[in-house]
């Protein structure tokens, strides 16, 4: 046997060595063989189905790409305006609140309401937060109420009908620096200084924008003109903001001694910006963690029961067991 | 008597105590799991959150009255 096995090899390729025929001839008895598939193949790619499915796909992918990337794909597109119109994309900054469960820093918010109370305040407002909202957060009902206590709120009417000023309550709205928007405009030569309650939320990158906008002001570069009164940021889109940079080391004197640097100032009050949009943040995020535990253990659960329930289904074999003839 | 006979006796025979064992475990397991994972949210964000610096005020506070 294994002579015959050793004798076979090298009579086979003395047989292939000595007709040259034969090679070809396998090669014409494989294309023989595959040409079954191939005509299935060619079925395959003129079917209707191929085609409205190919069809499918490709208007699909434009269109994806279209949505995500805003022009079609593979065409060449000519702007007027500069790539710095739409501003600088700021960096990720390393937000102690960044991370899926960190809470914010909330001795943080704490010198950041004070760094909007005494630089911010004088030209933008904070309409959607009442000093209540600090309780538990920031300060205490004490310190809330003392704060409210410094502002005076027109109340009314009385019994005479008339309108009143009475010191503010823990209820109250925070003021805003001017009255109205026409007022803003004017004492700011035409731009109106937004509203800050959710202006993290308002701006495409969020807290990280912010954070670049305020310590982002330099000089303008060669060859771009700034309009007086108007001042160089290449966060801001179009470059030329109305407000002037306002973040100076030692601007203010933190209660709790912590150096008043411009960066420490921004990411400060940036984080207490950040708090006025998301103020359910802390909340939602210790929610979250509770839910992903949750919700993954009874996935886990529920995947262990089907498997569980299944399985002497999916094991059985079915066999079948011929009648016996029983006239034998 | 084996432990799945007295579970049975003990939780599985009659209705009522089956119930109320099922809403007994529920309350004991949100508040447990509440716990735990109020626990574990503090610990990984020690020092941060307003509990962690309230001290500071509120006895701030307290001594000028």
């Amino acid at each position: 046997m294994l002579a015959r096995q050793l004798s076979k090899g090298p009579a086979l390729s003395a047989l292939r060595r000595k007709n040259p025929l034969s090679i070809p001839r396998a090669f014409a008895v494989r294309n023989a063989s595959t040409a079954s598939s191939s005509s299935a193949f060619e079925s395959f790619l003129n079917s209707r189905l191929t085609l409205a499915s190919v069809s499918l796909f490709t208007a699909g992918s434009v269109a994806w790409y279209t949505h995500l990337y805003g022009s079609l794909p593979f065409l060449g597109q000519v702007h007027a305006s500069h790539a710095s119109e739409e501003g600088l994309h700021p960096p990720d900054y390393p937000w102690p609140h960044a991370g899926l469960i960190d809470t914010f820093d909330h001795a943080s918010i704490r010198r950041g309401y004070q760094v909007y109370r005494e630089v911010c305040a004088a030209c933008h407002s904070l309409d959607r937060i009442a000093w209540r909202n600090f309780v538990g957060v920031s300060h205490t009902v004490d310190e809330a109420r003392a704060m409210a206590e410094e502002v005076e709120y027109q109340d009314g009417p009385d019994d005479q009908g008339e309108m009143f000023m009475r010191p503010g309550k823990i209820a109250d709205y925070l003021p805003g620096p001017y009255p109205n928007e026409e007022a803003a405009r004017a004492g700011n030569a035409g731009a109106l200084p937004p509203d800050l309650s959710l202006i993290v939320k308002a701006r495409h990158g969020g807290a990280n924008y912010v954070y670049a906008l305020i310590t982002g002001y330099v000089d303008p570069p060669a060859g771009v003109e700034v309009r007086e009164g108007m001042n160089y940021n290449p966060f801001f889109p179009g470059g030329a903001i109305g407000m002037a940079r306002v973040l100076f080391d030692g601007l203010v004197e933190y209660e709790d001694g912590t150096p008043a640097t411009t960066s420490q100032m921004a990411k400060d009050v940036v984080t207490f910006l950040h708090w006025a949009a998301e103020p359910e943040h802390d909340d939602r995020k210790k929610n979250g963690i509770k839910a992903v535990i949750l919700f993954s253990t009874l996935t886990l659960l529920s995947l262990y029961v089907k498997r569980f329930k299944w399985t002497p289904i999916k094991n059985r074999k079915i066999l079948y067991d011929p009648p016996v003839d029983k006239k034998h | 008597m084996s432990f799945s006979t007295t579970l049975y006796n003990t939780f599985f025979r009659r209705n009522s105590i089956f119930v109320g064992t099922v809403f007994a475990g529920a309350f004991a397991f949100g508040i447990g799991f509440d716990t735990g994972a109020t626990a574990f949210f503090d610990r990984w964000n020690r020092g941060k959150q307003w509990k962690d610096i309230r001290h500071k005020y509120v006895e701030a506070a307290e001594e000028e009255e």
